[in-house]
């Protein structure tokens, strides 16, 4: 009886969780009840995803209202993969939650954090899972707005979290009003604004110069979002002051949902054949997302603080989804979804060892992990494991993104493109090694108070990240399947 | 002149855009950004508004005889736009709020200055 329901119900129950949460006043009860909501989203998720898989596609409308009326859910193997990768996250970041939220965050404000979190998880898979553009919008907002206040939680413990959550606040607005301002000129030439109605009709205008205008209004748009290079510069101050749970979790999913709707607007919906495509790709993708790879990874060496080394280190791996796409061929494509995945896994994993660093340290820069090789074996063995992997050494999760990268780039005939990819990979060596050098070669400074191990709440959803990305990078099958499934579907899905 | 006179509406909304945008982009006021930011939003208002409008057309409301009427639904999703621009402005004031009780400033070049001083602080700990 649920079974035709379950779209719905993905987004619904941590919409309706949320203000529950609020209600619950005490923070353990909150944590439990968001904890068993997003468990159950990941099994939604799930089911969805094996739904999808072999080219089926759902349909849901909501209240019963076919599309041009109503609004319509459109799920392919492409938006169940990230409903897996956002609600995945979230079932491994919750259970190592509670004991980092009881220690950054008041007790007075620890049911609200859980409110926030949930609404951000509802509003990230509604942008996911919906069929309809100016539904995305409301749920990118809401994820939005959740988000903002998520950022200046970590206020508790370090003021700049307001002013980071500010100018996150201000550049996020603008660009979902770009959103806005490009969708409305899609509705004036489309009268439409169901995603697959707009590729359609797109398809028979061609060329047009609003649509062009759109288009490039658009791409802006989610640009900010997913903090592409030049407009990448809200991220690094919002990751950093974050509470450590609120990093892990939105620096696996948030950007990761903005690249899926860049490459459903792309691939889908403006489609291949767009006029201007071609040249986004090539002439700003393309470039862009080389200086992206270059420059974060180049900054990232130079940090003190290590969750701002990983934030400058991912705004280069968000170069490489982006390089994926600008090779306009199938394989580029599935190497972005593929490094959607794998990304998420890494990113997860090393933010929530620093997690653990910061619990026992009250901070992660280069000095406090001093020696800390043999205090915290555990959480600095689970940091090695991340760093090899975004590094992409083989056996790792990160070794399957580079290969397809690389075979993506050798495809288009771009050579020297592959050569960066390997280059620009040395540069996470260096940003990684400084930390394995000073954890493990030199040692604890004199004086520091003894440091036990963290707790196991907390180790044991690190390590599950890290067995991901070991697993996924010796079994590669399971996400290349899916991962070329959901390419097909993002390029054939206007048909 | 036709094509001036014609969109008068376009005009009016690349002018509140434009102005929106660099008081942004220009004032170093957090709350003056925040009211930036606002006429920004507006002016997609006003585009969407005057999208749906058809000439001679009156309220859809069904009635007996067929009538021009004007096109709801960008109406309709400006409504949920204003909303989510409330709530926006709600909660960048709270910000501002917060930011004026930790740094006793709300200009962001003094900000900018207590920042860096706090980035060093952390630089230097031992």
């Amino acid at each position: 009886m649920i079974g035709p329901h379950l779209p719905i119900l993905q987004v619904a129950l941590p919409l309706i969780a949320a203000p529950v949460c609020v209600l619950l006043r005490f923070g353990n009860l909150a944590w439990l009840l968001a904890l068993l909501v997003s468990w159950v989203s990941f099994a939604i998720a799930i089911a969805l995803l094996s739904q999808t898989m072999h080219g089926g596609t759902i349909d849901y409308f909501l209240g019963d209202w076919a599309p041009p009326w109503g609004i319509a859910y459109r799920i392919d193997a492409a938006n169940a993969f990230v409903l897996l990768i956002v609600s995945g996250i979230s079932a491994v970041v919750l259970p190592y939650a509670r004991r980092s939220v009881a220690d950054e965050i008041p007790a007075g404000q620890r049911s609200l954090f859980y409110t926030c979190f949930l609404l951000c998880l509802s509003g990230l898979l509604g942008v996911t899972i919906t069929g309809d553009a100016f539904n995305l919008f409301v749920f990118l907002e809401i994820s939005s707005l959740s988000t903002y206040i998520l950022v200046a939680m970590g206020a508790g413990r370090d003021r700049r979290a307001l002013t980071s959550a500010y100018t996150y606040l201000v550049m996020g607005t603008l660009g979902a009003t770009f959103y806005v301002i490009g969708l409305g000129l899609i509705y004036m030439m489309t009268g439409t604004l169901n995603m697959a109605d707009i590729a359609a009709r797109l398809q028979e205008l061609g060329g047009n110069r609003t649509v062009h205008v759109a288009y490039a209004f658009i791409v802006v748009g989610i640009g900010l979002k997913l903090a592409m290079f030049p407009l990448h510069t809200w991220l690094p101050n919002a990751y950093t002051f974050a509470p450590s749970a609120v990093t892990a979790f939105l620096a696996s999913t948030a950007t990761k949902v903005a690249v899926y709707v860049l490459l459903r607007f792309l691939l889908t919906i403006f489609g291949p054949t767009f006029p201007l495509e071609a040249q986004t790709l090539t002439y700003i993708f393309l470039p862009l997302a080389l200086i992206a790879m270059f420059a974060g990874s180049t900054v990232a060496i130079f940090q003190i603080n290590l969750k701002r080394m990983l934030a400058y280190s991912s705004i280069a791996q968000i170069g490489y989804m982006l390089l994926g796409i600008s090779f306009g061929n199938l394989t580029g494509v599935t190497a972005t979804v593929i490094h959607l995945f794998n990304h998420a896994l890494m990113k997860g994993a090393l933010f929530m060892a620093l997690g653990c660093v910061i619990l026992r340290l009250e901070r992660a820069s280069i000095e406090s992990v001093r020696g800390l090789g043999q205090a915290m074996p555990w959480t600095m063995a689970a940091f090695v494991a991340g760093g090899l992997s975004l590094i992409g050494v083989p056996l790792t999760a990160g070794f399957i993104s580079k290969w397809y990268l690389v075979s993506g780039a050798l495809e288009a005939g771009w050579w020297p493109v592959a050569i960066l990819i390997v280059a620009s990979s040395l540069l996470a060596v260096i940003y990684i090694w400084r930390v394995v050098e000073v954890a493990y070669f030199s040692p604890a400074p004199e004086g520091r108070p003894p440091v036990t191990e963290a707790p196991l709440g907390m180790l044991l959803p690190v390590w599950v990240l890290v067995a991901a990305n070991v697993y996924f990078g010796i079994n590669a099958d399971l996400t290349v399947d899916i991962a070329e499934e959901a390419a097909l579907a993002l390029l054939g899905g206007g048909s | 002149m036709e094509f001036i006179l014609g969109h008068y509406n376009y005009w009016v909304v690349i002018f509140l855009m434009m102005a929106g945008l660099y008081v942004v982009v220009a004032r170093g006021n957090l709350v003056k950004k925040i009211v930036g930011l606002n006429i920004f939003q507006v002016s997609v208002f006003l585009l969407y508004i005057s999208m749906g409008k058809v000439a001679g057309g009156t309220a859809p409301i069904l009635v007996d005889e067929p009538v021009v009427y004007s096109n709801p639904l960008p109406h309709v999703l400006i409504l949920t736009a204003i909303v989510v621009g409330v709530a926006t402005t709600a909660l960048g004031l709270a910000l501002v709020v917060r930011i004026r009780e930790s740094y006793g400033t709300i200009e962001e070049d003094e900000i900018q200055v207590a920042n860096a001083a706090d980035d060093l602080l952390e630089e230097n700990r031992p």
